[in-house]
């Protein structure tokens, strides 16, 4: 039987259909379902209201605040960190064995469970430099676990801008410096961000790593400095699905739906942020 | 006046023997044109003037080149190519407005805004024959423009750093017969203030603007002379035979 391309391609496009479809239809369950239960809970007395009544009435408004601290923490510490990694190694390392290596390396980080990142950061930043359980030793753990993330992310970025803007600037007689500043950051800014739009999700919503470096039970108090503990969302939601008895569930859903929006939010922000570099862009 | 003396020069990339033991002279205010077939080392020979070699992984040169009397590999290579511009084969113009492409030269040498550079731009795009094209327009993207337009402009950008020497490689290559007319007319003005060093695979355009032509094949310099006699009477048969077209 010969094969009718037209139909092939049917086919073809068919399963392609089909497997977005999935897709659309799990994502779109799991925001209907949390919307649904969720969005009933959140009003403004829940957003800017403490705990009370050991989690079971109240608000979540420290954990919300914990949380954009930490995720703000974590951005500080990573983007510029491994912003400078990630020119390093485009940019100036040499391409040899050690080099590919490293990089190798870092790609692997980023798939290290995020439990080991949290026992690292108490380890480190807990017991040996005494931070203590902190917001300073959570936002170091979460920045470690997106460096990684970072660093691939910008160093592809820095990798598809074209070899050939890099030779004209030099044989104008730009340092590297210059070429590197002028010509190939500034055109991997949409790429560079996209890495952190990733870093932003990932140090929202991961319990594991501020587990054991700063996340509070309870403390229905705000911070006073970066030495103190916090609340934060993600482990918020487990201990009050988990470890705290009849909870209400529009209490549950909700925090689990101001934690999305709270992501979404923060995406929203750097997505227009990379869509203007774009717009800029003019090649 | 000799600008660039080259003795001796061999270059290889890993395993490609690319230049073999090439010596000759570069004049001031000459247009020298060079020829021959792909590969044959002419880029590659080209790109050493103003050490873009040295951007490749495994590049190996010996032998010398001098500019000026001066060994470019002693030079600051910032400085070479400040002196000594180039203009590649595709126009690349940079992701950034034709005027700030044409400035981007002077402001890396730290020629600050203002009247100066206003009209340091101005120069260049006049002398590269876009001014009129581009005076209503200088903010739009570089990537608006035409190819032709394009590659004047890159000529314009070589232009404002104000360089002793200008090296282009194969710069018509992608463009129609009338862009490569005002490209060569703008050529034969610069020779008046500029070295021009032309490596191109159109042999007659070696024949219009060069006052001597060098023919290279397999990364050797075959014969160097005055454009009229390697077009009328060429030492060497090879170089005759790619001039007629019977290979290459």
């Amino acid at each position: 039987m010969t094969m009718n391309p037209y139909r092939t391609q049917r086919i073809a496009f068919f399963f392609l259909f089909l497997a977005n479809a999935v897709i659309l239809l799990l994502v779109g369950l799991i925001v209907a379902v949390i919307v649904q239960k969720g969005l009933p809970g959140v009003t403004w007395e829940f957003l800017s209201d403490i705990p009370r009544q050991g989690m079971r009435a109240g608000g979540i408004f420290p954990a919300i605040i914990g949380t954009l601290y930490l995720v703000a923490g974590a951005i500080l510490f990573a983007l510029p960190i491994g912003l400078l990694a990630a020119v390093y190694l485009s940019e100036y390392a040499k391409d040899n064995a050690l080099t590919r290596l490293i990089k190798l390396a870092i790609v692997n980080l980023a798939g290290v469970p995020s439990v080991v990142y949290g026992l690292f950061g108490l380890a480190l930043f807990v017991v040996f430099f005494k931070f203590g359980a902190s917001i300073l030793s959570g936002s170091l753990t979460l920045g470690i676990m997106i460096l990684p993330l970072i660093i691939t992310a910008s160093r592809e970025a820095l990798e598809s801008v074209p070899q050939s803007f890099r030779e004209v600037s030099l044989s104008l007689g730009a340092s590297k410096w210059q070429t590197i500043w002028h010509i190939v950051l500034p055109n991997a800014i949409p790429g560079i961000l996209t890495g952190t739009i990733l870093g932003i999700g990932r140090a929202a919503g991961e319990t594991a790593p501020i587990l054991f470096t700063v996340a509070a039970f309870y403390l229905p108090l705000l911070p006073g400095s970066i030495f103190d503990q916090v609340m934060a969302l993600p482990y918020h939601l487990y201990v009050i699905s988990t470890q705290v008895p009849n909870v209400d569930e529009r209490i549950r859903y909700g925090t689990a739906f101001v934690l999305l929006a709270l992501v979404l939010i923060m995406n929203l922000i750097a997505i227009v942020v990379r869509y203007r570099f774009r717009m800029k862009k003019k090649w | 006046m000799v600008k660039f003396a080259i003795d001796n020069l061999d270059i290889r990339f890993g395993a490609v023997h690319a230049v073999r033991r090439v010596s000759m002279e570069i004049f001031d205010h000459e247009i020298l044109t060079v020829i021959g077939p792909s590969n044959s080392g002419k880029t590659t020979f080209l790109r050493t003037l103003d050490r873009m070699n040295d951007l490749q992984p495994n590049f190996k040169m010996s032998g010398s080149a001098a500019f000026d009397g001066e060994d470019i590999r002693k030079m600051d290579v910032q400085d070479l190519r400040r002196r000594v511009g180039m203009v590649f084969a595709l126009p690349l113009p940079l992701p950034l407005s034709i005027f700030d492409n044409v400035a981007y030269g002077p402001r890396m040498h730290g020629l600050p805004g203002g009247k100066r550079l206003l009209s340091r731009v101005e120069d260049a795009l006049m002398s590269a024959y876009l001014w009129e094209e581009v005076k209503d327009r200088l903010h739009e993207s570089a990537f608006k423009l035409s190819g032709g337009q394009q590659q004047r402009l890159c000529i314009a950008r070589t232009l404002a750093v104000e360089p002793e020497v200008i090296l282009f490689d194969e710069p018509c290559s992608g463009l129609d017969p009338i862009s490569t007319a005002k490209v060569e007319d703008a050529m034969l003005k610069l020779k008046q203030r500029y070295t021009l060093v032309l490596v191109t695979n159109n042999v007659m355009q070696a024949a219009r603007v060069g006052d001597r032509t060098a023919f290279f094949l397999s990364g050797e310099l075959i014969e160097i002379d005055k454009t009229d006699k390697i077009f009328t009477g060429p030492n060497d048969k090879r170089t005759d035979d790619y001039i007629r077209g019977r290979f290459g």
